[in-house]
C-alpha cells in the first residue's frame, strides 16, 4: 500500500454502478472562473452545499496587479469577482477576497495557511492542483460540471489512477532548481507519459527540497499528463505546517503528525513503474517550444527534427514556426523582450529570494519589460519585510499585487505581438501569455531574473 | 433543444450512439488553451462560448480568416470531432469542452485524450473515444476527401462505422458505462450516498481537527 492506495481507501464512500469510486473530498479549493456556472447548476437544481466549512474561495486570476480599485477597469473581471462574492456569501464559504490579507493564488494561499494538509484529498478547478500533493496529500484538477459535484456532494466520481514512482537522487549542482528538475521529468517522459498515473517523487533530491521546490515539481505534475504528483511527508512537511492559521493546534498536532505518517507509502511499497533520475547531471532547463516537454539543457542545441521520435517531429516543426528558431541553435543568448516572474509554479517566498539575489545591485536591460508578481499578499509581506521588493524595484523590475497575471493573461498583464518572455511560470502553450503570436520561454525563476538583467538568455551557474 | 443544453436535470439521458459527419482536426498535443483562449473564460455562464471554438487558430494576427476546418462552411454542421494524440492537455477548464459541444460537437474521436479533458467530456456527456492511430489516419482521410461522409459511434457495439469501414473503439469502461446507462451527469448519484458521505467524513481524523 503506497500513500495513494492509502488515502484513497480512507476517502473512498462506496463504488457506483459504473464502476467508479465515490471519493470524499477533504478539502475544495474554488475561485472565479470554475466556479460561477457551478453555483448556477447548483442553483437550477435547488441543491444546497453539503459541507461549506471544507469549501475555501479566493480569487486570483483575473486580478489586476497594478490598480486593484473597484469596480476594475475591465467590466468582465468585476462581474466575475461579483458572482464569486454573492456565491460565497449565499452559501456561507470562507473567502478570502481582495480585502482579505490572505488573497492570492489559491495554490499558494491553500498551503501557506495550514489549510493544505497530508492525508487529504484536495480538488479545485484548477489543473495545478496537483500543486498540495507536496504535502502528501491526493490533489487533483476537476471541470466545472465536478466542482458542482464536489459543492453539492463533496465527493466526485473517480477512477483510481496507477502510480509512477519517480525517484530522484543525488546533489542538486549549484544554480540548478526543482523546476529544472519538473522541466527535465516532462521532457524525458513526454507531456502524455504520464497519462493514467499519479507521480510520486521520491528519493533523496526530494527529500532534501524545501516545501516550495516540492509544490514547485508537483505543479507540473499535469504538464506531464499527471493529473496528481505528490511527496511522502517528513519532518520537511511537519515543520512547514506547524503553527499555520488553520494547521492542527498544538495539542492536537502530535495526532496529527501519527496520522501524516500512518497514510506515507512505506519502505518497500508496489508500485505500477518507476523511472530514475539522477540530479546531479542536471542542468538549468529552458523550454525552446510550445509545449512544457520541449525543454532542453541551457547548453544544449534545440533538437534536429530528424533526431526525434516520429510522433514528436510535427508538434517540433510547428514550435520551430511559432517561436521563429531554427533546428540545432543554442538557447543561451536568445534575446528577451519580457521577464515575468511569479505563478503557481513560482510565485513563493523561496523564488523570489532566489531570483533577488540574481539581481542584486544589477539592473533589467533596458529593453526588457521585467514583472515581479507575489503568489500572495502573505508572500508578498514576507518579501517586503526582507527588502525583497527593494532589490527587484532598484533593479527596475515593476513590483506588482498578487494574483495569476501573466502565467495566463486573464488580467491586463499580456505579452504584445510576438514578445519572447522569459517565465517562471508553467505553460508555453501558443498564446498562453495573452498575444496570439507571443512566445514563452520556461525556466527558473533565477534563471528569469538573470535573462532580464543580461537582456537574453544567461546561464546563472 | 439538446439534450445537453439543460443543466438542470438530474436524470441524463441515455447516450447509445452518435450519427453524422465529422470535422477533422490535425495535429498532436493540442492543448485547451488553443481550444479556448483563455480571455474567453472572463464569463460566469457558458452560454455563447461556443462561436470561440479555435479562435485564434481560426483568426491570424492580421485578423484574416484562415484555413482551419472550423472556418470551412462545408463542416459546419459536423457534429463528431476527430483529433489526434493527448488532444485536450492543460488547463482543466470545461469551457474548452463546452465550447465545442456548444458549436455543435457531440462526439469526439482521437487517438488519446489528457485525463481531465476526458472526464469534462464525459461529465458532458459527450463521448470521447479513442481508436489506433492508423485508423483515425483513415478517419481523418475519409472526411478531408468526403465531408458529407455519415459516420456512426455505436456506443452498445463499441464502433465507429463509416460508409467503407468499421472500427473497435476504446473507452474507459466506467464511462462507457454511464454514458449508456445515463448517469453521466454524476450529482444525483452522488447525493443518493449521504449516509456513507457521513460515516466517511466521521473516520477521518482531520474532520475533526484531530480531537
Amino acid at each position: 500500500m503506497n500513500l495513494l492506495d492509502n488515502v484513497w481507501e480512507r476517502h473512498k464512500v462506496a463504488t457506483l454502478p459504473n464502476g467508479q469510486d465515490q471519493l470524499f473530498i477533504g478539502l475544495h479549493l474554488i475561485h472565479e472562473v470554475t466556479s460561477p456556472q457551478a453555483f448556477q447548476m447548483l442553483e437550477e437544481r435547488g441543491l444546497p452545499v453539503l459541507y461549506p466549512d471544507r469549501t475555501m474561495a479566493t480569487v486570483d486570476h483575473i486580478v489586476p496587479t497594478a490598480d486593484q480599485n473597484r469596480p476594475f477597469a475591465d467590466p468582465l473581471a468585476e462581474e466575475m469577482i461579483q458572482a464569486l462574492e454573492r456565491n460565497t456569501t449565499a452559501y456561507g464559504i470562507r473567502y478570502f477576497g481582495l480585502d482579505s490579507s490572505h488573497q492570492g493564488i489559491v495554490h499558494i494561499v491553500g498551503p501557506e495557511l495550514g489549510l493544505t494538509q497530508p492525508g487529504m484529498t484536495i480538488a479545485c478547478g484548477d489543473s495545478h492542483t496537483s500543486t498540495h500533493g507536496a504535502f502528501g496529500s491526493i490533489a487533483f484538477g476537476i471541470g466545472t460540471s465536478q466542482v458542482r459535484d464536489v459543492l453539492a456532494s463533496q465527493c466526485l466520481a473517480m477512477s483510481k489512477p496507477k502510480v509512477r514512482r519517480i525517484q530522484v537522487d543525488g546533489e542538486l549542482p549549484t544554480g540548478v532548481s526543482a523546476k529544472d528538475i519538473i522541466l527535465c521529468i516532462i521532457a524525458d517522459l513526454g507531456v502524455n507519459g504520464g497519462l493514467g498515473f499519479a507521480y510520486e517523487y521520491a528519493g533523496s533530491t526530494i527529500e532534501a527540497l524545501s516545501m516550495e521546490g516540492r509544490m514547485t515539481i508537483c505543479n507540473m505534475s499535469i504538464e506531464g499528463a499527471a493529473r496528481v504528483g505528490y511527496v511522502n511527508p517528513d519532518q520537511t512537511t511537519f515543520d512547514y505546517i506547524r503553527g499555520r492559521k488553520f494547521a492542527p493546534g498544538d495539542e492536537a498536532f502530535q495526532r496529527a503528525i501519527d496520522y501524516w505518517k500512518s497514510i506515507a507509502s512505506p519502505t518497500g511499497a508496489d508500485y505500477d513503474d518507476l523511472y530514475t533520475i539522477d540530479a546531479s547531471t542536471l542542468e538549468p532547463m529552458v523550454t525552446w517550444g510550445i509545449n512544457p516537454g520541449q525543454a532542453i539543457g541551457i547548453t544544449k542545441l534545440t533538437p534536429l527534427i530528424a533526431d526525434l521520435p516520429e510522433e514528436h517531429r510535427e508538434v517540433a516543426q510547428a514550435a520551430y514556426r511559432h517561436m521563429s528558431f531554427a533546428e540545432s541553435e543554442p538557447i543561451e543568448g536568445k534575446r528577451i523582450d519580457v521577464a515575468f516572474i511569479g505563478s503557481c509554479t513560482n510565485g513563493r517566498i523561496t523564488d523570489l529570494r532566489e531570483a533577488a539575489a540574481a539581481v542584486k545591485g544589477r539592473a533589467v536591460a533596458a529593453h526588457v519589460r521585467a514583472l515581479v508578481v507575489p503568489g500572495s499578499k502573505q508572500v508578498a509581506r514576507q518579501a517586503q519585510e526582507e527588502g525583497l521588493d527593494e532589490i527587484f524595484r532598484a533593479a527596475g523590475f515593476q513590483w506588482r499585487a498578487a494574483g495569476c497575471s501573466m502565467c495566463l493573461a486573464m488580467n491586463p498583464d499580456k505579452l504584445n505581438g510576438n514578445e519572447l518572455c522569459a517565465s517562471s511560470s508553467n505553460r508555453n502553450f501558443i498564446g498562453r501569455q495573452g498575444s496570439p503570436t507571443g512566445r514563452t520561454l520556461l525556466m527558473s525563476p533565477a534563471m528569469v531574473a538573470a535573462a532580464a538583467v543580461a537582456g537574453r538568455v544567461v546561464d546563472i551557474r | 433543444m439538446s439534450p445537453h443544453s439543460d443543466s438542470a436535470q438530474t436524470n441524463a439521458p441515455q447516450i447509445t450512439r452518435v450519427d453524422g459527419t465529422a470535422i477533422a482536426v490535425r495535429g498532436n498535443d493540442i492543448d485547451t488553451d488553443r481550444i479556448i483562449p483563455a480571455r474567453f473564460l472572463k464569463v460566469v455562464t457558458f452560454d455563447g462560448i461556443g462561436q470561440f471554438a479555435f479562435q485564434d487558430v481560426r483568426i491570424d494576427e492580421n485578423g484574416r480568416v484562415t484555413d482551419h476546418p472550423f472556418n470551412n462552411p462545408v463542416y459546419r454542421k459536423a457534429s463528431i470531432l476527430l483529433a489526434n494524440r493527448n488532444f485536450g492537455c492543460g488547463s482543466s477548464r470545461e469551457h474548452a469542452p463546452q465550447a465545442l459541444m456548444r458549436w455543435g460537437v457531440n462526439a469526439i474521436i482521437g487517438e488519446s485524450f489528457a485525463e481531465i479533458f476526458a472526464g469534462n467530456c464525459n461529465a458532458l456527456g459527450v463521448p470521447a473515444v479513442t481508436v489506433a492511430q492508423s485508423e483515425i489516419a483513415e478517419l481523418m482521410s475519409l472526411v478531408e476527401s468526403r465531408p458529407d461522409a455519415k459516420i456512426s459511434i455505436d456506443l452498445l457495439a463499441g464502433t465507429v462505422i463509416t460508409p467503407n469501414s468499421q472500427y473497435r473503439f476504446q473507452m474507459p469502461a466506467a464511462y462507457l458505462q454511464s454514458l449508456v446507462g445515463g448517469t453521466w451527469d454524476s450529482t444525483a448519484l452522488l447525493l443518493q450516498n449521504t449516509e456513507e458521505i457521513r460515516k466517511t467524513a466521521a473516520n477521518l481524523p482531520y474532520v475533526a481537527r484531530f480531537a
